[in-house]
């Protein structure tokens, strides 16, 4: 058996140095370095990467990603790609801000972009990807205060930073402003707006913990349940999916989960849509027409670059007049009248 | 390992007899190579199988080869990678040697890089020559005194070193979120938990910065050097050590012939306890430059196979770090050049210590391999 192993193997090996050195092509190649969560998280990373992806297929760029599978990857991952095999380096996530100024400030000729964090001062080589997501959780915790049977509504979150909890935020002030008008008396578990404590899994990695956090909120009696933390959710997915969704509906993050998640998309009630997609796409295409600059950009309600998914199967639960409001509302704080910073 | 070379057949013996139970050069050192040659094989089995074609299999090998001796820069990746991995594996391997099967190197790093980097960042205006060995001290320190309390509780109640520092390691975590949000730890200005930066008297420099910024290698892997030397002396050329191989072997014999059986586990525990504590500030201060969740990255489980792999020998365990340190580097490389999925390292490095922990197995698929090295040997 060995033998013929080892052929193969020395057959391939000779195949692929001739094969490696013809397909270096010209073309722009983006390159993306996610974090813990992975490539495949239903999520942050994935949304990111489909950035890329649609780059690739409209723009026909090169893509290509590296995996971080432990926090002490982000600076090797990333240098592995310096030497100009990529135009562009995109970051995703907060915990690689540190990593992703060091590198920029070390090689300024390269072009990076970060999702979810923003330099002050800026690093003339770097675009900053930030999100206003607490205006679309906004719009999610009002849906859920509107929504709850049971007048308790729950999230919890991955790791207690901003653009994690930005998310707690909206999503905590939304179900406030459905009390102040409605007059309802819906809780909020989880997160506490003034105290910035709230339920953490410290982690972005496993399903475990999602169950877990989900049913100690279910268990409170919460039957609509925020995970903001990439993969983790999936774990209270699984949950919402064996008790039922009259017991337990869930609210995806950052993309559609109705969508990337189909195998427990009965138990989305929305997504809180992050549409870091369109925002890399952006920035590929701004570093390909030479019209990169450093900075950040900010998306919003206003510029799509937030946004509430469809209800799709449970469309018919969400009552009209509930829906009316959520329009009207989210008209409300593009046009500035509704303040969602509290 | 270097004294097996003795070719002359009395001396053999003599030296077998002097140490029964250590394993033959063979086991040394034929099945490891041929346990990687193996998983190599498998592991382009496994590509086969997830549908990766022929070509990409023999381009993301290249890869793994390139992205480890390559380069400087692989090369300076290698030694960064390797460094903790020896100097974690090298307490294990002590443990193991004095009969403890120690799986809290883990939490050990975790305690001792913590330790390190609040004395990291705390002392400003220590100069270079103290701070620097200070914090070091402080983070073997550290973990000594953590995996001691494994090794106390073992001497004075019984409890399983197993059982025990596997929970020590999930202390360790909860331990490493709570001291993050003090605030004298936690970085202003931020409320995740994330420890201030080490304050550069206390990094270790890197070494070859003055080529190129990205390279990382630093002077950790004289640290690295000086502690396999420590090890062999200590294990081979002292009482103690004498005391924790006798205690390994048959710890009724060693209590009978008056080895303090309490005392060698507890000196054990604390001997592989600051080599993994000194593993966990080597990441801080020449690497991280900082503390966070998630920081020790499964080091000390890795440590285990680079223990075992090395077969408790200090020499075995620099060769065993430097393969794993050279395939985490390399898996780099074969992620960006050939898109292959990292994970698939993770599976090379698991079959490499499966057909390690069955050398029969290595033997039946190598019969000629093992013949010859015999022929080599009698020569």
């Amino acid at each position: 058996m060995s033998p013929t192993i080892r052929t193969l193997k020395y057959a391939a090996i000779a195949t692929a140095l001739v094969l490696g050195s013809a397909t270096s092509a010209l073309a722009f190649s983006a390159c993306q370095v996610t974090d813990t969560g992975g490539i495949d998280d239903n999520s942050f990373n994935q949304t990111a990467w489909k950035g890329i992806q649609d780059a690739q297929e409209q723009l026909g760029i090169e893509p290509r990603f590296l995996e971080s599978q432990a926090e002490t990857d982000y600076m090797p991952n990333i240098n592995s790609l310096l030497g100009g095999q990529c135009d562009l380096i995109i970051t995703v996530g907060f915990l690689l801000g540190d990593a992703t100024q060091e590198a920029a400030e070390a090689n300024p000729g390269q072009k990076f972009s970060i999702v979810d964090f923003a330099y002050d001062p800026a690093i003339p080589n770097v675009v900053g990807q930030v999100f206003a997501t607490d205006q679309a959780a906004f719009l999610a915790g009002y849906l859920a205060a509107g929504m709850t049977e049971t007048g308790i509504i729950g999230t919890f979150g991955g790791i207690n930073i901003p653009p994690v909890t930005i998310f707690m935020d909206g999503f905590v002030r939304g179900a406030d402003y459905h009390n102040a008008q409605k007059g309802t008396e819906v809780t909020v578990l989880g997160w506490d707006l003034d105290s910035r404590e709230g339920l953490f899994t410290n982690n972005f990695e496993s399903l475990d913990d999602g169950r877990a956090f989900a049913q100690n909120l279910y268990d409170e009696g919460a039957d609509i349940v925020l995970p903001v933390a990439g993969p983790v959710g999936l774990g209270s997915a699984a949950l919402a999916d064996e008790l039922g969704t009259d017991a337990l509906k869930i609210i995806g993050v950052d993309a559609d989960l109705y969508v990337t998640d189909p195998e427990k998309r009965h138990v989305y009630l929305t997504s809180i849509l992050k549409r870091m997609d369109s925002t890399v796409f952006q920035v590929i295409e701004a570093a390909m027409n030479d019209t990169f600059e450093g900075g950040v950009t900010v998306g919003t309600l206003e510029n799509g670059g937030v946004g509430l998914a469809p209800f799709h199967d449970m469309d018919a639960l969400v009552p009209d007049e509930l829906k009316a409001e959520i329009e009207a509302i989210r008209q409300g704080i593009i046009d500035g009248s509704i303040d969602v910073s509290g | 390992m270097t004294d097996q070379t003795a070719s002359d057949p009395l001396t053999q013996k003599l030296l077998e007899r002097a140490a029964p139970s250590r394993a033959e050069f063979e086991d040394l050192v034929i099945v490891p190579i041929f346990a990687v040659i193996v998983a190599l094989a498998v592991g382009a089995l496994v590509m086969l199988a997830t549908a990766v074609d022929l070509p990409t299999i023999g381009q993301s090998y290249v890869a793994l080869v390139r992205g480890s001796v390559g380069s400087l820069n692989a090369l300076s990746e290698t030694l960064t990678a390797a460094a903790p991995l020896v100097l974690a594996g090298l307490g294990l391997a002590l443990g193991f040697r004095a009969g403890l099967f120690n799986i809290g190197a883990e939490g050990q790093i975790v305690i001792g890089g913590l330790v390190a980097v609040i004395v990291g960042f705390s002392f400003a205006g220590l100069p270079w020559a103290i701070h620097l060995p200070l914090a070091l001290f402080a983070g073997a320190l550290a973990g000594a005194l953590y995996a001691s309390i494994a090794g106390w509780l073992r001497a004075a109640t019984g409890a399983h070193e197993v059982i025990t520092t596997i929970m020590l390691n999930l202390i360790s975590y909860r331990i490493l979120d709570y001291v993050l949000r003090q605030p004298f730890v936690q970085r202003e200005g931020r409320a995740d938990p994330i420890s201030r930066s080490v304050l550069d008297s206390a990094q270790l420099p890197g070494l070859l910065t003055w080529i190129d910024p990205n390279l990382r290698v630093h002077a950790g892997v004289f640290l690295v050097v000086l502690a396999v030397i420590v090890v062999y002396w200590l294990l081979f050329r002292t009482k103690v050590g004498f005391e924790f191989r006798a205690s390994g072997k048959n710890p009724d014999a060693a209590r009978y012939a008056g080895i303090r059986a309490s005392f060698i586990i507890v000196a054990a525990m604390a001997c592989a306890g600051a080599l993994a504590g000194l593993a966990g500030a080597n990441q801080v201060l020449g690497v991280l430059d900082r503390a966070s969740p998630g920081f020790s990255a499964g080091i000390g489980f890795d440590a285990i196979s680079v223990a075992l792999l090395g077969r408790s020998h200090p020499v075995g365990v620099l060769f065993a770090g430097l393969l794993f340190g050279a395939l985490e580097a390399g898996g780099r490389q074969m992620q960006v050049d050939a898109g292959v999925s990292v994970d698939l390292i993770g599976i090379i490095q698991a079959l490499i210590i499966v057909f390690i922990a069955a050398p029969l197995l290595v033997r039946a698929i190598f019969p000629w391999g093992f013949r010859k090295s015999e022929a080599g040997r009698n020569e």
